[in-house]
């Protein structure tokens, strides 16, 4: 038996959970999935006195379209994102990043809420987020509130969740629909299933000329939070993409992350690995926006 | 310690237990049913050999605690062989192609190609090597297990 004793509650409901919480605040931990909890309370690095499993919560499992966003409660499992046809078509950069999300084991257990208030700059799911300028529906007893992912993530596993809330629902914003439209997810892992060494994404919308419109650019892995990689989106503005300007972009994306060495790549190495493969996310979505264009034209 | 009481179905029989909250699943096959085919190896996810099926799907035996799994449906490494011991067809395949050595991570991989096999009935060969990443062996260097796969799947190997 690894964990310490905890009490072990199981509300049945988003309030019965919210009433735990408050009162439990001092000394509580949430468990949805466990995938990341468990190892943590194994190790005894967490001695929470009272655990409060949501897993039970059905209201709060589910995928639906609303009003310019995908919602997702937050105990949806990473495999019903998976197989989502309504995320596929609506937000397809969501869909090729969760296939990195640990293994299909983990995947059957794991929740979105979860990987979201885990806080991990390396996951894929804030990267994602923060991307598409998504936001977090985090609720307490006493109020609701809406924020994103900028004041979320705050560093390296640490959000801005206080004790008495819990994270109810992730919304991603629907992605352009069009012929002129490409994203991009690329990653590079020690084999797959591992957390990154580095994460980039990339969203483009070319105009009638082929002139980049929109840009919407971040890293993970590299930085104590997810990171939206501003001056690249506006250098890109009005402009088709050159050589130059891609190996400009590269440069100074190495130079705004800051990454931390460890045993699987030193911190230079993910500095330099970043830059390319922004770089990468950003030709592969182009190629996937003009690919698009042949198909409708 | 206050114990709850669990209430699920392993292999295809209702137990019923009080259990201290804090006790892994892995720890409560092991421990309490004596089902001692579903393995431990690191108890914090990574390696698979303590995989089960939770309702048909593959999961983390040690990632999850027994109390979690109160109602559910669970099928271990024990529950896939027929009542005189005969392989099934997955097992038989793991004989067959030397698919094990030491044979301590094969309860995990049996489980997890259980899952896969059955959604998957004509994988390739990289669907194969995706469906087992989560799986480690340090004996067989995999190639074996892949044969396996293909085996039971009918290609030719
Ligand atoms: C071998 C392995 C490989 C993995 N690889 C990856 C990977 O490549 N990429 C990746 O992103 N993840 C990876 N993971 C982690 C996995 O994705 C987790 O499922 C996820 O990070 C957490 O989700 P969970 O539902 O399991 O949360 P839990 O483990 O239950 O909880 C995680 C944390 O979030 C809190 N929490 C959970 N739900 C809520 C909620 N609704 N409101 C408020 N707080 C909440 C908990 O208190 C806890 O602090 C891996 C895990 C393992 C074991
Ligand atoms: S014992 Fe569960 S994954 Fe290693
Ligand atoms: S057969 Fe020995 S670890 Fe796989």
């Amino acid at each position: 038996m690894k964990p310490s004793k905890f009490k072990y509650l199981k509300p049945s409901s988003v309030n019965e959970a919210l009433t735990y919480l408050e009162e439990y605040a001092d000394d509580c931990k949430i468990i949805s999935g466990g995938q990341s909890l468990i190892p943590v309370l194994n190790m005894r690095l967490s001695t929470p006195e009272f655990l409060i499993d949501v897993s039970g919560i059905k209201e709060l499992n589910y995928i639906r379209e609303e009003d310019g966003y995908i919602a997702i409660g937050a105990l949806t499992r990473h495999v019903e994102v998976e197989n989502s046809l309504l995320i596929k078509e609506k937000c397809p950069l969501l869909i090729d990043a969760i296939k990195w999300v640990g293994h299909k084991q983990i995947r059957n257990r794991g929740t979105i809420g979860g990987s979201i208030a885990h806080g991990d700059p390396s996951a894929e799911l804030p990267c994602v987020l923060t991307t598409l300028r998504g936001e977090i529906v985090i609720a307490s007893v006493d109020e609701e509130e809406v924020v994103g992912p900028e004041d979320f993530f705050l560093t390296y596993l640490l959000t801005s969740l206080q004790t008495n809330q819990l994270v109810k629902e992730i919304r991603f914003p629907i992605m352009t629909q069009g012929e002129r439209v490409g994203h991009s997810f690329v990653e590079v892992a020690r084999r797959h299933g591992d957390f990154g060494l580095a994460i980039a994404a990339a969203v483009i919308e070319l105009d009638n000329q082929g002139l980049i419109q929109k840009a919407q650019l971040a890293v993970g892995g590299v930085n104590p939070v997810p990171l939206i990689i501003e001056e690249a989106e506006e250098l890109l503005i009005g402009k088709k993409v050159t050589e130059a300007l891609l190996k400009e972009i590269a440069e100074l994306t190495s130079e705004c992350v800051d990454p931390e060495g460890d045993l699987h790549g030193s911190a230079d190495y993910r500095r330099e690995l970043i830059g390319t493969l922004l770089k990468r996310a950003i030709e592969e979505a182009i190629a996937r926006a003009w690919e698009g264009e042949e198909k409708v034209g | 310690m206050d114990k709850v009481n669990i209430s699920l179905n392993v292999n295809g029989e209702k137990v019923e237990r009080d259990i201290e909250p804090r006790l892994l699943l892995t720890d409560f096959l092991r421990e309490e049913l004596f089902l001692t085919g579903t393995h431990v190896g690191c108890e914090h996810g990574v390696c698979g050999a303590c995989t089960i099926l939770l309702n048909g799907e593959a999961v983390r035996g040690c990632l999850m605690l027994a109390v979690q799994a109160d109602g559910a449906t669970i099928e271990t490494v024990e529950s896939l062989a027929g009542e005189d011991g005969q392989l099934n067809p997955l097992q038989q395949a793991f004989t067959d192609c030397h698919s094990l050595q030491c044979g301590f991570c094969t309860p995990g991989f049996l489980m997890t190609l259980t899952q896969f096999t059955k959604e998957n009935p004509n994988p390739t060969e990289e669907e194969i090597r995706e469906a087992i990443s989560g799986n480690l062996c340090r004996c067989t260097g995999y190639a074996n297990i892949v044969k396996a796969v293909k085996q039971v799947t009918h290609q030719t190997v």
